[in-house]
């Protein structure tokens, strides 16, 4: 088993016909991800590289292909309308990839899903991979490896140095999940914790975090409260000054609070394993297995 | 993205919220003109620069006549202002805001922000006007009213009314402090801001309620609604690296240290900055050069680099996923060689075909040094420089 995703779900690609879409949708394809359908308002009627079939509307992609989770490539001014749209259509699991969507369209959206059951991942996320079974994003699937290790982290590229050590160690995964490193996200460090430690099927997790916002004392208080697996956790960002914003929109110090230390020392009282450097990761994974 | 006082007051003032008359200027004599022009028996008059503390740092004085208000600006425009937001190295003065002096009774203090644990708006308002309001939610949180904002609502003016009796507003000042807070919620949703503080918010004698200061930020992510705020940016207040790396697209950010390092993702880059130091280096910069790394992105970063004097040695750090490693290879090499390379160059790299690319790296006539592990690359480029 695993999080999210699996062989059973049925994706639908939210902008399949621009240049990222296209692209990461060969990459799923070959992965082995089943892409049931696209939607590109206006081309409906057509196919992606002659196997999926193109909607104008997410509605139509559900009702004509079952498709039950959907991944977002639109362009910034249109992916709140397009996570709204697909929420509206019934998908239980949106994964919205775009970068740089503006907050106040956010805010929109938290308010509009919280009267529905889909869970959205993301935005400005690599996405989530279950091994073997399904990529939904934009993470290279060949790092990955089949196993019982959950990882969810606020970083694309970090996140992939971390699946590799794991993977290079031959310790396997259950469940990747990219949250996002903007302000506001669907699935938080907490969400994803709670579905982990529910899962059967993952032993551990690891837990990456960075400067900005409180997500990861949060994480904390739940993993003292409720988490029965053991948990490996880092946080990126301690070298970073105040009030400055390091790449991601929410990746900022503002007056004094959000530091990587008090984060460490958050998730470190609350029995979690942290890593001062991000090179220990895989084999401080190992250790625990023991 | 930050913008000045005199500017942040000119964006309130379109939409209701009231501030006090001033004029910006650049020269003493022109301060004396505008002092004249405001005809109040005092003006104030305030160093434009994007920190907070001018008043403390000597950049924030009264003056009782024109002449006084152009001896004083004659004083601060050039002048090094200092203060905790700048750093010991301090941010040079080019403008001042001349303001009418005013009455004061009471100094309040209101703001609006996300609230990133419930996803959304913060209403904020303190009696604590004039302080650092960090300090007072650290202290005395109690003295922090806040109302979050219901997106589909908006502000209510129930809400403000909250506020303003909170803060002990009554009579013509209680009105006023309503009608002010309602208009900053219009302002603050109409311009995408990321940040409002008015601090303070003064009430005066006679029952006005005015932004006595104003710190505006936008939403970075929005800009492309607000087309025209891209003229409010200063380039004398952002970091001349800074400025140049964001014409090639590039996410820089320069720090005080001697190692630079060129990241492919945000965490990343946070990540590698964190090992470097934690191996005993410092970091020289924050660079993340984007999922690709292309040649292009790559000799860029370069550039901006090696640009900063203080650089010592340079490690590259890219995680290679959908973009091969052996293709970014070979874009190191070629810019390496574009660029001339002066210090210790230390290079990581990880993922697709990440052997195949640290053969070509060994074999090229670009002196540098291979690590397969980040770890081995802290390691190695914090030797360089011992």
């Amino acid at each position: 088993m695993s999080i999210l995703i699996d062989k059973d779900t049925r994706l639908v690609v939210q902008g399949i016909t621009g240049s990222e879409g296209a692209f990461h949708s060969d990459q799923m394809l070959e992965y082995g991800t089943n892409i049931v359908a696209g939607v590109t308002p206006g081309k409906g009627g057509q196919k992606f590289r002659d196997r999926v079939a193109v909607f104008n509307t997410v509605a139509d992609a559900v009702k004509e292909t079952g498709a039950n989770a959907s991944v977002i490539f639109v362009p910034p001014p249109f992916a709140a309308d397009a996570i709204m749209e697909a929420a509206d259509a019934g998908i239980g699991v949106v994964i919205a990839v775009t970068e740089g969507i503006p907050t106040a369209d956010m805010v929109i959206v938290k308010a509009f899903l919280a009267s529905r059951s889909t869970r959205l991942v993301g935005p400005n996320c690599p996405g989530v991979i279950t091994p073997g079974e399904c990529k939904i994003g934009i993470m290279p699937g060949f790092i990955h490896k089949k196993g019982r290790v959950g990882v969810v982290s606020k970083s694309g590229t970090l996140t992939y140095e971390a699946v590799h050590q794991l993977s290079e160690l031959g310790i396997g995964q259950s469940t990747c999940i990219g949250i996002g490193g903007d302000p506001i996200i669907g699935t938080t460090h907490v969400d994803a914790l709670k579905l982990f430690n529910a899962d059967p099927d993952t032993d551990a997790v690891i837990v990456i975090g960075e400067i900005g916002g409180t997500a990861e004392q949060e994480a904390a208080e739940y993993i003292k409260a409720e988490m029965t697996k053991p948990v490996v956790a880092f946080i990126a960002g301690r070298t970073a000054p105040p009030g400055r914003r390091m790449g991601h929109a929410g990746a900022i110090i503002s007056g004094g609070s959000g530091t990587a230390d008090e984060k460490m020392n958050a998730l470190s009282a609350a029995g979690a394993s942290v890593c001062e450097s991000p090179a220990v990761l895989g084999e401080t994974m190992q250790g625990l297995l023991k | 993205m930050n913008i000045h006082e005199y500017q942040a007051k000119d964006i309130l003032r379109q939409f209701g919220v009231v501030v006090p008359e001033g004029k910006v200027v650049t020269a003493p004599s022109e301060a004396v003109a505008a002092a004249k022009a405001l005809g109040t028996s005092i003006v104030v008059v305030k160093a434009q620069i994007h920190a907070g503390g001018r008043g403390k740092g000597g950049g924030v004085k009264m003056a009782k006549s024109p002449d006084e208000a152009g001896k004083i600006a004659r004083e601060i425009i050039g002048m090094n202002l200092v203060t905790h937001q700048t750093g010991p190295e301090g941010k040079k003065v080019n403008k001042v805001l001349v303001e009418q002096g005013l009455d004061i009774a009471r100094e309040l203090y209101v703001g609006i922000t996300l609230d990133r644990t419930v996803g959304q708006l913060a209403f904020m308002a303190s009696t604590e006007g004039g302080m650092e309001i960090e300090k007072v939610a650290a202290e005395s949180p109690e003295k922090i009213l806040k109302e979050w904002i219901d997106p589909v609502a908006g502000m209510r003016p129930a809400q403000a009314r909250k506020l303003a009796f909170g803060l002990g507003l009554s009579g013509d000042a209680f009105k006023n402090g309503v009608k002010f807070m309602m208009a900053l919620y219009k302002a603050y949703t109409a311009t995408d801001a990321s940040l409002f503080e008015i601090n303070p918010l003064v009430v005066t004698k006679d029952g006005r309620v005015l932004a006595l200061d104003a710190k505006i930020n936008f939403d970075d992510n929005a800009l492309y609604r607000h087309k025209d705020f891209f003229e409010l940016r200063d380039y004398d207040e952002e970091e001349p690296l800074e400025v140049e790396a964001s014409k090639y697209d590039l996410n820089y950010i320069k720090l005080d240290g001697n190692v630079g390092c060129m990241v492919n993702g945000a965490g990343l880059a946070m990540a590698t900055m964190d090992i470097i130091k934690l191996n005993g280096g410092e970091p020289a910069n924050f660079l993340d050069v984007g999922g690709n790394a292309s040649p292009e992105t790559v000799e860029n970063g370069f550039k901006i680099i090696l640009a900063d004097p203080n650089v010592k040695a340079v490690l590259i750090n890219i995680f290679g996923g959908i973009v091969r490693c052996d293709r970014v290879a070979k874009g190191i090499i070629q810019a390496a060689k574009n660029v001339s390379i002066k210090v210790p160059l230390v290079v990581r790299l990880a993922g697709t075909n990440a052997e195949e690319a640290a053969n070509l790296l060994a074999k090229s006539s670009v002196k540098m040094a291979v690590a397969t592990s980040l770890k081995e690359a802290a390691e190695k480029v914090v030797a360089a420089i011992a």
